[in-house]
């Protein structure tokens, strides 16, 4: 399918979303948006697909004028899209969300559920992106979710495809999988529009490069031109794509770990008998795919999630019978991984949630009354120092793009002070300059003096932040690994396989770590 | 997209992004729209007209033109001004809307409120019931001086009310046992306790063999606001506290804060450190002393005595309020003051027109089914939807789930 957008303008209020945007895809073509936060790549895509209403412009599809009054309409002109944000229905299952809108019936209005499991089943092994058919969508993680969205537009057999930022939680694996699914399908004459901050895969899969900054097409590129050209035409100026930083002078040991095991409801193991403990100055990163225990030990650290057994101390206090609030209120700051589930409020404004967590302490509050000008006044030196985009303190978080949401979370949790920071992901979404920006402050907040457990699945984050490393596996510690290591045998370690070479040291013996 | 942004279509789209004050105007105006259709079709001497229609077409329209025309005044003269009147009777039909609107607004503050923490409070019933027995036992049972009387028996109200809000709240927060369900019992357990009640000697009226309580004292009364010809009584002094008050805690307080993030997002709310279980069960303490002040108003001024329906369906129409209100405290007073008319308007249209009383329960309930699916305006106007993607009616939904 041939697509071609022109002029396309969109405006929110003040905000020019998109000011006057060419875009050409042609047949079997994989065609790569690169832009920063808030450049209006998914409102662009959005457009596409029907879901905003272009104030200027037109799509044509293999040259004939289209319009479209919703997604129901891009489906049926063969377009499929996986939102950044997923658009599943958390109650249902995988069967049911990926079948969801195009149901096989028996009869006259029977589910017919065996088949659209066998379905789901049959793409879901066609495509090598493993998912339990059955499972509650809310029960799984966001590494599985967005499997599942990728399945789910894919099983409308579009003829474009448009993937907004599909690797972002994805694990190096199973973006390898998801490259090589793309590259059959542009095979096959599907044409694709891929949307990632991800500047190596991008480089790699891309057959044309459009970059866009502040709404409006900047130029394109070409899939061989290097990733610090790409990322200064991007920003607009040059970034550095690696982590500047000293060797970290550790202190005393912040946060102790003996002993955490933490079993579902359902009596699965999900973490196993973990014991670490991470001291003031140092970052101190869990690597590992998606769903390998690592929400959950982030979660147990902030009293979110009891442990089943075992005991986790700040600073010589005791968590156990500490609440959330309570271990906030020690000097822990918390980034999850979820931005939009736990991190944000959608409907709250800007302001609102840049004070969240300390809406009710001084000097936000004064017996029992919100200062309002203080929290305006705080969130607007946040917005500016945070560079967050549009910089308006009152616009609901929710309408902001991905990548600025993730700004207030760390904007938010950066901003007091810390003596211990756990921060998953804390750069999914982000774009090079930004992600630039947030591990300088990392490193920073370490400099100071706080003890960083940094749980990410980009290897190039952990290698560039961390100053100790252990891999999850299943739950445990599959190996600690020396600042330095090479990237490949972690990637060997995160998919379980622990090579007998030197790679994984065995845990007792690094100084400081006492895994079991 | 040609073609389908008209003018027409433009004006209608922005209207529709602009605010809610609108979309409500649009379903208020829908819904007497189907009200007139309604009255029409009521209205016999239009139905006999409509017989001929073929032969006389005007007659049709003459007459339910006129049909609706005198409906709809009849309805304004009972609830805002009536010509007709003279002296302090000028202001009965105001005084009326008023009195109407108090225990309303009360409701609507009660159901919003809680609506905020993404609760759904449907036992305002029970527990105005449960406010008004407590309000009303004080103020028969003890000779309090002035004032005291009254604060002694509004504070009775209040506890009641709170009493049993609060134990659906702590319900919801121990055993996850779903508000909805846990309310709706309650109501029928305060129904029972009240008929029960009022045949238990003591509390009874003396002499009397009716389902009527003792009177409650002078000095526990609200007094009248507007002197002693109109009905209207310093409830409706404590129904706009209350909403200032409601404002406040919604807007300004950092309680209101925590229950607002409870409502929107609970697990962003534990996350950041909130405690999700006792703001369930504070804002029910709330919402029910909320509506411990509907009971307080009914049996305190506008009754002086408990009857076995001193709801009179208060306690669900104080959820159409809410909702009409959109859950703020000022739209509870507006929505508060708009059934309140009605209320009031009613009465007199079905007595000075053939109109049926039921017309206006209809005009209510359309109102509200509008503004409860404002998916469904949209549709009707064939507009898109305001926000990207179904954030905005997903959110809604959500509400209702608690
Ligand atoms: N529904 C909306 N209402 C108001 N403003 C919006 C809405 N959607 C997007 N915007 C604004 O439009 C701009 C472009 O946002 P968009 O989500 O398209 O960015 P993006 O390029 O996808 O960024 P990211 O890489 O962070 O996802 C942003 O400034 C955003 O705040
Ligand atoms: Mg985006």
């Amino acid at each position: 399918m041939k697509l071609e957008l022109r002029t396309i303008t969109k405006r929110f209020g003040s905000v020019t979303a998109n000011d006057r945007i060419d875009l050409v895809v042609e047949p079997g073509e994989i065609h790569a948006l690169l832009g920063e936060n808030g450049a209006g790549k998914s409102t662009l895509m959005n457009i596409l697909y029907g879901l905003h209403r272009p104030d200027e412009g037109q799509i044509l599809i293999d040259d004939a004028p289209v319009s479209f009054g919703g997604p129901g309409d891009a489906k049926a002109a063969g377009i499929g899209m996986v939102h950044q944000h997923f658009m599943l229905v958390p109650v249902f299952t995988v069967t049911e969300n990926v079948m969801l809108g195009h149901e096989p019936t028996k009869g006259l209005a029977f589910l017919d559920r065996r088949r659209a499991r066998r379905r789901v089943t049959e793409i879901s092994h066609r495509f090598g992106l493993e998912v339990p058919p059955d499972a509650v969508v809310a029960d799984l993680s966001v590494g599985v979710r967005q499997r599942v969205e990728i399945l789910k537009a894919l099983s409308h057999d579009a003829r474009l495809l448009v993937l907004d930022e599909p690797t972002a939680v994805l694990s190096p694996q199973e973006t390898e999988q998801l490259i090589n699914v793309i590259r059959t399908l542009r095979d096959a004459g599907t044409s694709i529009v891929f949307i990632s901050h991800k500047l190596r895969e991008v480089c790699r899969i891309a057959d044309r490069i459009t970059v866009i900054r502040r709404g409006a097409v900047v130029g394109t590129a070409d899939p061989s031109a290097s990733e610090g050209e790409l990322a200064s035409m991007m920003v607009g100026r040059p970034v550095r794509l690696t982590v500047d930083k000293v060797p970290a002078e550790p202190g005393e040991v912040v946060l102790d770990v003996r002993g955490l095991s933490l079993v579902g409801d359902d009596g699965v193991v999900l973490v196993d008998d973990l014991t670490f403990s991470v001291r003031g100055g140092e970052i101190f990163a869990i690597a590992g795919v998606q769903g390998n225990g690592q929400t959950e030990v982030t979660e147990a650290l902030v009293g979110l999630v009891k442990p089943t057994t075992g005991s986790i101390s700040v600073a010589g206090r005791d968590l156990g019978p500490l609440s959330t609030g309570e271990i906030l209120d020690l000097g822990v700051g918390y980034v999850p991984e979820d931005r939009l589930r736990d991190g944000l409020v959608g409907d709250f404004s800007v302001a609102e949630n840049l004070v969240l967590d300390l809406y009710d302490k001084p000097p936000f509050a004064r017996s029992g009354a919100l200062d309002l000008a203080r929290i305006e006044a705080d969130a607007t030196a946040r917005v500016r120092e945070f560079d967050i985009r549009p910089p308006e303190t009152t616009r609901a978080a929710g309408t902001l793009s991905g990548g600025n949401q993730q700004k207030i979370v760390l904007a938010r949790e950066l901003s007091r002070p810390l003596k211990l920071l756990i921060i998953a992901q804390p750069t999914r979404g982000l774009d090079v300059g930004s992600m630039e920006f947030v591990h300088r402050r990392i490193v920073a907040e370490r400099d100071r003096g706080t003890a960083v457990v940094l749980v990410s699945t980009e290897l190039d984050e952990v290698l560039g932040l961390a100053d100790r490393m252990v891999v999850m596996y299943r739950g445990r510690i599959a190996g600690e690994v020396p600042a330095g290591a090479p990237a490949e045998r972690i990637g060997l370690l995160m998919a379980g396989s622990a090579p007998d070479d030197q790679a994984a040291v065995p845990p007792g013996d690094v100084a400081s770590a006492g895994v079991r | 997209m040609s073609g389908r942004t008209g003018p027409g279509r433009r004006v209608l789209d922005a209207l529709v992004r602009a605010d809610s004050v609108v979309m409500t105007s649009l379903s208020l105006l829908c819904a007497l729209a189907v009200g007139a259709v309604l009255i029409v079709l009521a209205d016999q001497p239009t139905r006999t007209a409509m017989g001929y229609f073929l032969s006389s077409p005007g007659d049709t329209f003459t007459l339910g033109w006129h049909a609706v025309w005198s409906g709809y005044a009849a309805l304004f003269e009972g609830a805002v001004f009536n010509p007709g009147n003279s002296g302090m009777a000028v202001f009965e039909p105001l005084s009326n809307t008023l009195l109407n609107a108090t225990p309303l607004i009360l409701g609507g503050l009660a159901v919003g409120t809680a609506f905020r923490a993404g609760l759904f409070n449907i036992g305002v019933q029970g527990q105005l019931i449960m406010g008004a027995i407590c309000a009303g036992y004080v103020g028969f049972a003890f000779r309090l001086p002035p004032v005291v009387g009254l604060l002694a028996a509004l504070l009775a109200g209040v506890a009641g009310g709170a009493v049993w809000g609060g134990i659906a709240g702590w319900l919801r927060a121990r055993t996850g046992a779903h508000e909805v369900i846990s309310t709706i019992m309650m109501n029928y357990l305060a129904l029972y306790l009240l008929s029960y009640l009022l045949g238990v000697p003591g509390f009874q009226a003396p002499g009397s063999n009716q389902a009527i309580s003792r009177e409650v004292s002078d000095t526990a009364r609200l007094p009248q606001i507007l002197g002693p010809d109109l009905r209207l009584h310093a409830g409706l002094v404590i129904a706009i506290l209350a909403a200032v008050a409601c404002w406040w805690l919604l807007s300004r307080s950092t309680l209101g804060f925590s229950l607002r993030t409870i409502g929107a997002n609970p697990s962003a709310a534990r996350t950041a450190g909130m405690n999700v279980e006792r703001g369930y069960v504070t804002v029910m303490l709330i919402s029910g002393g909320l509506a411990g002040l509907v009971g307080c108003s009914q049996v305190l001024g506008t009754n002086h005595a408990l009857t076995g329906d001193i709801d009179a369906g208060l306690g669900f129409q104080a959820i159409t309020v809410a909702l009409l209100g959109r859950a703020s405290a000022g739209g509870a007073v507006l929505a508060g003051l708009l059934f309140g008319a009605f209320g009031a308007g009613d009465v007199v249209m079905v007595a000075n027109t053939g109109v049926p009383a039921d017309v206006v329960s209809v005009i209510e309930a359309v109102v509200v089914l509008f503004i409860a699916a404002p998916a469904l305006i949209r549709s009707i106007f064939r507009l898109p939807e305001s926000r990207g993607g179904a954030a905005g009616v997903g959110q809604f939904a959500k509400g209702w789930n608690g």
